[in-house]
Order: C-alpha cells, then structure tokens, then sequence
C-alpha cells in the first residue's frame, strides 16, 4: 500500500469533460461563448436603467409612486430568473465511466452479431417501449451512453443534456430538465416587463405632449431626453415581437409536453403518425402535471464543489469507523463521476480517506 | 477471512464486475429501475432481497416525483420568491434524495457488503443506471459465497 499523498481535494467540476466554463468555485455553470448573455444582460439593465432615471420620476409625481416601485420587483424578478437560468446546470448528464462504457459496448456486440468484414455496423439504437409506444434510444458516442428518452447532445457544451430543449445564446447556456422552468419563468416576465415599460413609456410621452404639445415636449425637456426615449421604445418594440413570441411558443409547447428539439426534428407530427408519447391528450392535465415546471429539481445535477466520488464512496464504505459520516455534510444530490479510471479506487481512497 | 468493516472490503477485496440494472421506461420518463434479477448475482445475493431493495427505490423515487398539493404549494411559494427561498429551504425532492442515500448506505453496510457487492446510488450516474460493484477476495480464487465471507459489522 504506497502512501499517495493528494495535498488538494479536486472539485467534480474540474474533472467534468466537456465545454462548460464554470465559476464561484463550480457554483456557477455557463457555456463558453458568454458575448451574447453579456448583450442581454446589458439590454435588461441599461434599457431599466434609462427607464428607472428618466421617466420615472415623472411618472411617480404625475401619476403614482406605485409605478416604479411594481417596475423594480418586476425587473429583479427578471433578473433572478435570468441569473438562474444562465448559471445552473441544465441537466448534464454524466458520461459513462470507463466500465460502464465496456459492458454497453459488449451488449451492444452481443445485440449486433458478427458483422462481416467491409460492411458497415448497424446503428448503436435501443428500443424501449414506453405508454405502450417503441421509443428508439440513440447511442452516444462521446459520452458512450444510450441517450435517455427525450435527452440530446449539445454539440455547443459537449453535454448530453437530459430533456433537452434548445441551447439559448441569450442565456449563454444549454436549456434542459433543470433550468426549463427558470427559463420560461425569464421569458414570461421579460415579456412582462417589455410591455409595462412600452406602456409607460409611451403613456409619459403622451402626458407631457397633453401638456405642452408634442413637438414642444421634445423641445423642452433637456437634450438628451427624447434619444433615451427612443432608445427605450426601440429596444422595447424589438423585444417585444421576439419574447413575447417566444413565450408563447413555449406556452404552446407546454401544452403539448414537447421541446423545443422535438419540435424542429417533427419528431411527434408529420409523416412519422407516431404520437408524443409523453402528452397526455389533454391541454389542461399537460399544463398542470408538466414534468418540468411542477416538479423541483428532478433530476441528478451536478453539484460542482463537492468532491470527485471515490472520496464520497470511500466515506460511505469507512463510515463505520468514524463517529460522523463525512457524507452528511456534503449534499446527497449531484454525483458526477470523474474521468480517473476506477481501478486508482483502493489507492485514492486510502489516501483521501480522512476527515475534512 | 473474515473483514471488520467496510473499509477493509476494500482493501482486501478486488473489483470482479460490475452490474448495471437499466431504467425501467414502460411508464414513461419518471424514473424507476427494472426489476429483472441479473445473472451475475444469482450465486451472490437471494432473488427476494434484490428484488426489495430496487422495489423500495422505485418507491422512493416515485415518492420524490410525486405531484400533488404540497408540490404546487411549494411550487408557488418558490416562484414568489424568485426561488430565493430555496437558499434556506430543501426542496421536497432533495429531502427524498437524502433518504434515498441513507437507504442505500444502509443496505450496503447491512446485505451487500457482507456479501462482497457495493450499490452505488443512480444519482451518481445522472439517475440511468444503478451499478453494482462485484468484489472477489484477494486470496481466495473461487466465488462461491461461503468463500468470501464478509462481515458488515462496524468497529467504531
């Protein structure tokens, strides 16, 4: 038994392969291409930010306090959701660990048979059959998995991503089973948001013309006024055909228990005449028994800051021999197996079995 | 040769194979593991203690996936709060989660280890597979169970 000395414990997200840039000590989960969340997230301040600064104060005194006030927890809402949505994990799945790959394969060879030389194998597909309807799983083969029912590979994060919707560059990350709900929620009340500040803003220009005339309300008001104005509409006006659509979009998808992928791929429509297997029939019991926006957190996230799995494993095998588990105080959900093949599993665990 | 505890199960004992038991998906996406009674374990383990523990799990799960009033409730409380209310609170299925792991570390201490297997929990694998590790004893070359005969008692 050589004494392996590990002077750093390695986080799970350090090992994590794929396309991820994480921060915050693996706490935050991004895509690597950020530049467009940046835009969106300078479009949402500044635009609130103008709004905030210029008509509000008008609009507090002539019509009431309350109108800034509702824009504020509006916008923080926005913000909350868009955070969330950018920096969680979208449902990551897992690649297979090095043993796991090993015996799909073999199934995968024992299913196929002998394939003459020259020949081209088969395509690596599982059936399962799921309310009563063959379902075709795909094989991975970066993450040599057979992809969940419903799961996809983004080819942007080189995830699999279970349940997965589509990968916004708006969010500056992939949308899946975890963060669905938080995304929706961000579409919904930007939308919100778009239209209270379009009306307000149109509702200010209206008064002071009431007042003074329109062309005398672009004169007087100092010079910058009437360019943050138009600003203000612009960005508004724009935002609105595109969120507001996209919210309805996804309203519509919901409806029918689809994604977004599912729905580009005409995977439940069209020539196939194979139903979605997962809707049931029924607009008002998908809506209330979505599996997504009704249910929190269903499925494995990563938990990036906990520490890679041997350790976790060895805890659990040596909690006889300690007082307290080491296992209570990390949190039970997100395991992500490293890439460290499993056979260093006696040694490392030696090494890193202690107390921390 | 008898081990004291866990721990030594891994020292002395080698990694044989490994079992995967594959998602059942008959019901759909919610997640419950398939019951079938793998070969490799048939001189390892008795049918019905497999069978309970996969059960029991399939129980759990559902019972996290569960929706229902308490589930809305949460629900809404949550988006009222811009979700900042899980900073404090667990959400139910975390909760279920916790008890899903203290299960299976008390299964494994209790039935499996003392039988040279080790359940990892699904979570560990994105909730696909439930893999259970096969260990032989170093010494002995045969695998029949009176062989390996490992003790799950704890020294503490």
């Amino acid at each position: 038994m050589s004494a392996v000395m590990i002077t750093r414990k390695v986080r799970k997200w350090e090992k994590l392969p794929g396309k991820n840039t994480f921060c915050c000590d693996g706490r935050v989960m991004m895509a690597r291409q950020k530049g467009v969340f940046y835009l969106t997230l300078f479009l949402i301040v500044g635009t609130c930010a103008l709004f905030f600064a210029f008509e509000c104060p008008y609009l507090a005194v002539h019509l009431s306090p309350a109108i800034p006030v509702f824009a504020a927890v509006l916008f923080l809402f926005v913000m909350a959701m868009l955070l969330r949505t950018s920096f969680s994990d979208p449902g990551v799945l897992p690649r297979a660990l090095p043993d796991e790959a090993t015996f799909i394969e073999m199934e995968i060879e024992a299913a196929n048979g002998n394939v003459p030389p020259g020949q081209r194998a088969p395509p690596r597909i599982r059936n399962v059959q799921i309310n009563n309807q063959i379902v075709k799983l795909k094989y991975c083969y970066t993450c040599k998995i057979f992809r969940p029912p419903r799961a996809s590979h983004c080819s942007i994060c080189d995830n699999c991503v279970d349940r997965f919707d589509h990968h916004c560059p708006w969010v500056g990350n992939c949308v899946g089973k975890r963060n669905y709900r938080y995304f929706y929620l961000f579409t919904l009340s930007l939308s919100l948001l778009t239209i209270y500040i379009f009306t307000f803003d149109i509702v200010h220009v209206a008064m002071r013309s009431v007042v003074s005339g329109f062309l005398n309300t672009l004169k007087e008001t100092p010079g910058t006024y009437p360019f943050y104005i138009c600003f203000i509409l612009l960005v508004c006006f724009f935002t609105l055909w595109s969120v507001v659509g996209l919210t309805g979009f996804h309203t519509y998808l919901i409806s029918l228990n689809q994604t977004t992928n599912e729905d580009i791929k005409g995977s439940w429509s069209g020539k196939n005449r194979v139903q979605n297997p997962y809707s049931h029939k029924n607009i008002i019991k998908n809506c209330c028994e979505h599996p997504v926006l009704c249910l929190q957190k269903t499925t494995a996230p990563l938990i990036p800051n906990e520490h890679t799995p041997d350790e976790a494993k060895a805890s659990a095998v040596s909690a006889a021999e300690k007082s307290h588990s080491p296992k209570e105080e990390q949190p039970p959900t997100a395991k992500l197996p490293p890439l460290a093949s499993p056979e260093t599993d006696a040694e490392t665990s030696i090494a890193k079995d202690k107390p921390h | 040769m008898w081990f004291h505890n866990l721990q030594e199960l891994r020292h002395s004992a080698s990694l044989a194979n490994k079992v995967f038991i594959q998602r059942d998906y008959s019901e759909g996406t919610t997640c419950k593991f398939q019951t079938k009674f793998p070969s490799e374990l048939e001189t390892r383990i008795e049918r019905s203690l497999f069978e309970d523990t996969v059960k029991t799990l399939n129980n759990y799960y559902a019972e996290a996936e569960k929706i229902g009033g308490q589930s809305y409730l949460e629900g809404c409380l949550a988006c009222a709060t811009a979700y900042l209310i899980f900073l404090c609170m667990e959400t139910r299925y975390e909760k279920v989660l916790k008890k899903i792991a203290k299960y299976i570390q008390e299964q494994n201490e209790k039935i499996y280890a003392p039988r040279g297997l080790l359940i990892t929990d699904p979570i560990e694998r994105g909730m696909r597979v439930i893999e259970i590790s096969i260990y032989e004893d170093r010494g002995s070359s045969g695998s029949s169970s009176s062989s390996s005969s490992v003790s799950g008692s704890t020294t503490r």
